[in-house]
C-alpha cells in the first residue's frame, strides 16, 4: 500500500483546493472589511448641512450609541437605502447623523425634502478628507459607534432589512 | 515686402520657445515618490488597477492626500501606514510580511528547493536500483 | 427561428457526446469494434452540431436579432461587423460556447488524424474527450445558454464594451482557447494510456505533435493580450499579473515543462507517470482558469459576470474531471516501470531539472494569485498580492533555468560531463557577462537588474551560435544542403530558445529604461521625452461608426528632422456613454513613442501621458519566436511516420 500512497498526493492537493474554492464562492472579494472596527471612531468638526456656521463633532454624540450613515446626493444605491432610514427614525430605535460625502449643500437638501430627513443631524465632508479618515470607499456605508467612540460594526453597502434585523439592530441593543 | 513680412514674422519665434509643456505636478521629486508609493497601491473603487493609474474620484482624493503628506515630508512607511490603518492590507499590492503571509513569501522558494532535492533523491534512487550500464553518453 | 435551431444544436451535440463517450469507453473495454467506430462517428455528429450552434449565435449577431438576450446585451446595430462577430465571445455564454467549439474542433482534429494510433487507445482519447465535452455542454444548456430569449425583444443592443471593440478581441479569445482547450487532447492521451493499464514508448511519440500545436496556440495567445492590453489600456503595461492573466501562464509554464518532459519518456522510456501527471496538470489548470474567471472567487479586470451558482457548477465539473483524473493516476501509478537509467549529469537530468523549475514557477504563480483567497476564506482578513510580490518572486525562480538552458543543449543523452561541458562554455559565459555590463552603459544608464537580464539572454544567444556552430562543424556535405537537411527537432528547439533570448531582451529593456512623463499641454506646446520632441499641434472632432472622438495631433521629432505624426484619441462610445482612451504608439525595432490624452483640462489644455518604451516589441517578437520553433520542431518527419504494427496489434 505504501507506494500507492504517494500518489494520492496530487488528489489530496485537489481536495484542499477544492475545498477553498467552495468557502470561497460565499465570500466577495471585493469588499474591504474595515480595520477600524474596535478602534477609536476619528474625530470630526464638520459644518451643518443647510447651516454652515455650525458644526458637528463627534463628541457631541458620546455617551449615546449612534450610527453614522455616509451618503451623497449622486449615489444611486442611497436612494435604496433611504426609505429604511425614515423608518427608522420613525421608530426612534437609535440616532442617526448623516455624513453627506463630496456633495453640494443644495443637492444633499434636495434628496432630504424629497425623500424625507431620518438624521438627528447632518455634517457636510465636501472634499472627502473625513471620509478618507473613515476608510470610505464606496458610498452608502454605515458605521455603528457605541457610548466611549468606538467603532463597533460597519455596514458596507445599502442597510437591507436583513443587515438590520440581524446584525445591527441586536448590536445596538447590546451596547 | 515679403523680406519684412519674414523679419516681422520671424520676431514671432521665441514664442514657440515659450510653449513647452509643463508637468502635471509641480515638483518632479515629489511627483517621482507620488508615482513610485501609487503604483504599489490599489484603487479601492475600480479594484483591478493602481491608484496611480486610476481616475476613479477616490484615487484622486487619495494621490491628492499622498502629495500633501511627501511634502510635509512623511516617509513612505509612515504614508503606506496611514493607508493600511483605514483601508487594511487590502490596499497594498505588495503583501506585508507577517505571520500570516510567511508562506505567502518563502514559498516559491521552497517550492523550488524541494523540488530539486525530490528529483536529486529520486535520480539517485532509480539509478541504484536500475541494473543498465549507462556508458559514455549519446550525442543528441 | 435561428436561435431556436442553435438551441436543438447544442442539445443534440450534447446526446451525440454522449453517444461519443458511451460507445468509445464500453467498446474499448471490451474490444467492440463496432462500437468504437460508432463512438467516432458520434464525436464528428458532435463536431458537426457543436458548430450549428455557434454558427445560429454568429447569424444572430450578424443579423442583429435583439430578441436574443446575450445579443442584446453584447451588441449594438451601429457596431461594425467584425465585432458584431466578435462578440460572439464578449460575455460569459459565448464564450463557453467558443470553449465548447474549440474543444469540438480538437476532437475532430483528432478523429482525423490519430489514424495512426492503436484502435483501442484512440477510442479511449476520443471518449475522454467527450466526457469533458459533456460537462461544457451541460453547463451551458443549464446555467448559461446564449440561446435564451428576451420577450420582448428590444429596438437595440446594450453594445460591446469599448474595450473589446478592437482588431484584439476578434483574435485573441480564439487562439487563446486553441491552446487551453488544445491541452485536452495532452490530457486525453494521459488518460487513455492510464486507462490501457501500460504506458509504452510509442504514446510519448504521439502525445507530442498534440501538446506542441497546444502550446504553440497559447504561446501566440497570450502574447496576443499582453499586446493587446499594451496598446488598448493606455497606460502602456503590457502584464499585471492579474488572476485571469495568471490563470493562462500556469497552463503554459506546465505545458512547457510537458513538451520537454515528453522528449525524457520518448527517448528513454522514463518518468513516464511524471509526464502522465503534466498532462493532467497543464489541462487542470485550463480547467482552474475557467473556473476562476466565470465564479467569482478572485477580483480580476477580464472576470465575467459572476454568479456563485454557475460558479459551483465548474466546481463539481472540476471534481469529477481532475478528480476522477487524479484518481485513475494512483489507481494504475504502482504498476507503471521505471524505465530506462541515465546518469545524475544527462540530457535527461537536464530536461526533468527544467520541468522542476517550470512546476515551481507555476506553483509560485498559483500561490500569489490564491493566496487572498486563502486569507479570506480563513477569517484571516483581506490582502492583495500584485504585481510587486510576483515581479520580486517569479525572476529568482526560473533564473536558474535560464543558465541551464546554456548547458543542457550539449548534454548527451544518458551520460555527460559536467565539467566538460562547464569548460566549453566558460568563454561564452566570459563573454556573456562582460556584453551584459558593457551594454547598459553604453545606453546612458548602468543598473544592476539590467545586466541580470542581459547576462540571460546573451548566454541563450551565445550557447545557440556555439551550438550551431559546432552542428555545421560536423557537417558531411555543404553548408546549404546541411541546413536543409538538419534536424527540424534540433532548430525548433534554437529558435525557440532564441525567442525566449529576444523575450528576455524587450523585458529587461524596458522596464530598465522606459520613461514617462505626465505632462499637462495645450495646442502649441512641446514636450521634450527621452530625446525626443512631442508638439500637440491641435485637437480636432471626429464621428466614428458608433463613438465621437477628440482626436489630438502630435508631431514627433528628433533633433530637428521629423520622425512620425501620432493621433491618441479619447472616445465616447455612444450607447454606454463611456469614454475611452486610445492610445497612439509608434512601434519600432529599438523604440516604441506612446502618446495618450488623458482628461482635458481648464482652457484648452490636456493631460497627456508620453512614454518612451525601448524594445518593447522584442517582448511579443520573442514569443512568435517560440512558438515558431515549435512549429519546426512539428515539422520533423518522425511524427509522420506510419505505426501500422501498433494499429495492428490495438495493443495499448
Amino acid at each position: 500500500m505504501k507506494p500507492m500512497l504517494k500518489f494520492l498526493f496530487p488528489l489530496a492537493v485537489l481536495v484542499v483546493l477544492l475545498g477553498f474554492f467552495a468557502v470561497g464562492l460565499k465570500l466577495d472579494p471585493r469588499e474591504v472589511p474595515s480595520p477600524l472596527v474596535n478602534k477609536p471612531a476619528p474625530k470630526f468638526h464638520l459644518p451643518k448641512l443647510g447651516n454652515p456656521s455650525e458644526f458637528v463633532t463627534t463628541d457631541d454624540m458620546l455617551g449615546k450609541v449612534w450610527l453614522l450613515n455616509v451618503w451623497a446626493s449622486w449615489c444611486s444605491a442611497c436612494r435604496e437605502e433611504h426609505p429604511l432610514l425614515v423608518e427608522m427614525s420613525r421608530r426612534g430605535e437609535v440616532p442617526l447623523v448623516g455624513l453627506d460625502y463630496k456633495d453640494t449643500d443644495p443637492e444633499g437638501q434636495a434628496v432630504l425634502s424629497e425623500g424625507g430627513n431620518p438624521y438627528s443631524v447632518v455634517a457636510t465632508d465636501a472634499d472627502g478628507r473625513v471620509g478618507i479618515d473613515y476608510g470610505v470607499y464606496g458610498v452608502p456605508e454605515t458605521y455603528v459607534i457605541d457610548k466611549a467612540g468606538i467603532i463597533r460594526y460597519k455596514q458596507i453597502g445599502p442597510i437591507t432589512e436583513e443587515a438590520l434585523r440581524e446584525k445591527i439592530m441586536p448590536l445596538v441593543k447590546g451596547l | 515686402m515679403k523680406f519684412r513680412t519674414i523679419i516681422l514674422l520671424s520676431l514671432l519665434l521665441p514664442l514657440l520657445a515659450w510653449a513647452e509643456a509643463r508637468p502635471l505636478g509641480d515638483d518632479p521629486a515629489v511627483e517621482a515618490r507620488l508615482k513610485a508609493l501609487s503604483t504599489e497601491l490599489r484603487c479601492l473603487v475600480c479594484q483591478n488597477q493602481t491608484l496611480a493609474d486610476s481616475s476613479a474620484p477616490l484615487a484622486e482624493d487619495l494621490r491628492r492626500e499622498i502629495r500633501e503628506q511627501i511634502v510635509k515630508g512623511m516617509t513612505d512607511k509612515e504614508i503606506t501606514d496611514y493607508l493600511v490603518a483605514r483601508y487594511g492590507d487590502f490596499v497594498r499590492y505588495r503583501p506585508p510580511v507577517r505571520t500570516g503571509t510567511i508562506l505567502l513569501w518563502v514559498g516559491p522558494l521552497a517550492l523550488l528547493l524541494a523540488g530539486l532535492t525530490g528529483l536529486w533523491s529520486s535520480l539517485r534512487r532509480r539509478n541504484a536500483v536500475l541494473d543498465e550500464d549507462i556508458g559514455e553518453g549519446e550525442e543528441a | 427561428m435561428i436561435p431556436d435551431l442553435g438551441n436543438y444544436a447544442l442539445i443534440l451535440a450534447l446526446l451525440l457526446a454522449f453517444a461519443q463517450s458511451g460507445f468509445s469507453l464500453t467498446g474499448a473495454a471490451r474490444g467492440n469494434v463496432v462500437f468504437m467506430g460508432a463512438g467516432t462517428s458520434a464525436a464528428v455528429g458532435q463536431f458537426l452540431f457543436t458548430g450549428i450552434a455557434f454558427l445560429c449565435l454568429g447569424y444572430s449577431f450578424y443579423a442583429n436579432d435583439f430578441s436574443v438576450l446575450y445579443v442584446a446585451s453584447n451588441s449594438n446595430s451601429a457596431l461594425p461587423l467584425q465585432y458584431r462577430l466578435a462578440a460572439i465571445w464578449g460575455g460569459h455564454e459565448g464564450s463557453m460556447l467558443l470553449w465548447t467549439m474549440t474543444l469540438a474542433l480538437w476532437t475532430f482534429a483528432v478523429t482525423i488524424f490519430s489514424r495512426n494510433l492503436p484502435q483501442v487507445f484512440r477510442a479511449r482519447l476520443i471518449g475522454t474527450m467527450g466526457l469533458v465535452t459533456i460537462g461544457f455542454l451541460t453547463f451551458i444548456l443549464f446555467t448559461s445558454n446564449p440561446f435564451e430569449r428576451l420577450i420582448p425583444a428590444v429596438l437595440d443592443g446594450r453594445d460591446l464594451n469599448p474595450l473589446l471593440q478592437d482588431p484584439g478581441m476578434v483574435f485573441h479569445p480564439p487562439v487563446l482557447y486553441m491552446g487551453y482547450v488544445g491541452f485536452s487532447v495532452a490530457f486525453g492521451f494521459a488518460i487513455a494510456a492510464l486507462l490501457g493499464g501500460e504506458l509504452t514508448p510509442e504514446w510519448a511519440r504521439w502525445t507530442r505533435p498534440w501538446t506542441t500545436v497546444a502550446w504553440m496556440f497559447l504561446t501566440v495567445g497570450i502574447a496576443f493580450g499582453s499586446k493587446w492590453a499594451y496598446y488598448e489600456l493606455g497606460w502602456g503595461g503590457w502584464w499585471f499579473w492579474d488572476a485571469v492573466e495568471n490563470a493562462s501562464f500556469m497552463p503554459w509554464l506546465v505545458g512547457t515543462a510537458l513538451i520537454h518532459s515528453l522528449a525524457v519518456t520518448e527517448k528513454r522510456d522514463a518518468f513516464k507517470l511524471w509526464t502522465v501527471l503534466l498532462a493532467i496538470i497543464a489541462f487542470s489548470l485550463s480547467l482552474l482558469g475557467t473556473f476562476l474567471v466565470r465564479s467569482g472567487v478572485l477580483t480580476s479586470v477580464h472576470a465575467f459576470a459572476t454568479d456563485p451558482r454557475r460558479g459551483l457548477f465548474i466546481l463539481c465539473l472540476l471534481m469529477l474531471v481532475i478528480g476522477g483524473a487524479l484518481i485513475l493516476f494512483a489507481i494504475r501509478a504502482p504498476r507503471v516501470g521505471l524505465g530506462g537509467k541515465f546518469g545524475m549529469v544527462s540530457r535527461e537530468s537536464f530536461l526533468l531539472t527544467n520541468n522542476v523549475i517550470m512546476v515551481a514557477a507555476a506553483g509560485s504563480v498559483m500561490l500569489g494569485t490564491l493566496y487572498p483567497l486563502f486569507v479570506d476564506a480563513l477569517g484571516m482578513g483581506k490582502i492583495s498580492v500584485g504585481p510587486p510580490y510576483f515581479d520580486t518572486v517569479f525572476v529568482p525562480v526560473v533564473m536558474p533555468a535560464i543558465f541551464l538552458m546554456g548547458l543542457a543543449i550539449f548534454a548527451r543523452w544518458k551520460n555527460s560531463d559536467l565539467k566538460e561541458l562547464l569548460a566549453k562554455l566558460k568563454w561564452a559565459f566570459v563573454a556573456s557577462v562582460l556584453m551584459a555590463v558593457l551594454i547598459p552603459v553604453m545606453m546612458g544608464h548602468w543598473r544592476p537588474l539590467v545586466s541580470v537580464g542581459l547576462l540571460g539572454s546573451l548566454w541563450i544567444f551565445t550557447t545557440a551560435l556555439i551550438s550551431l556552430r559546432d552542428r555545421l562543424k560536423r557537417r558531411t556535405e555543404g553548408l546549404a544542403s546541411h541546413l536543409i537537411h538538419m534536424s527540424r527537432a534540433y532548430l525548433g528547439m534554437i529558435v525557440a530558445h532564441i525567442g525566449v533570448a529576444v523575450f528576455i531582451v524587450g523585458v529587461t529593456l524596458v522596464k530598465g529604461y522606459e520613461v514617462e512623463q505626465d505632462l499637462r499641454m495645450a495646442p502649441g506646446d512641446v514636450a521634450e521625452v527621452g530625446g525626443y520632441a512631442f508638439r500637440f499641434d491641435e485637437m480636432r472632432q471626429e464621428v466614428g461608426a458608433n463613438y465621437t472622438s477628440a482626436v489630438g495631433h502630435f508631431s514627433v521629432t528628433r533633433h530637428g528632422s521629423p520622425v512620425t505624426v501620432l493621433e491618441p484619441e479619447k472616445r465616447i462610445y455612444v450607447v454606454q456613454n463611456s469614454p475611452m482612451t486610445e492610445a497612439a504608439i509608434s512601434a519600432g525595432l529599438v523604440n516604441d513613442l506612446y502618446v495618450s490624452l488623458g482628461e482635458p483640462l481648464s482652457d484648452q489644455a490636456w493631460a497627456v501621458r508620453i512614454y518612451i518604451k525601448p524594445f518593447v516589441q522584442w517582448i511579443w517578437a520573442g514569443c512568435l519566436l517560440m512558438a515558431a520553433g515549435g512549429f519546426l520542431a512539428l515539422l520533423d518527419p518522425r511524427y509522420r511516420r506510419k505505426v501500422r504494427g501498433d494499429a495492428a496489434e490495438g495493443q495499448v
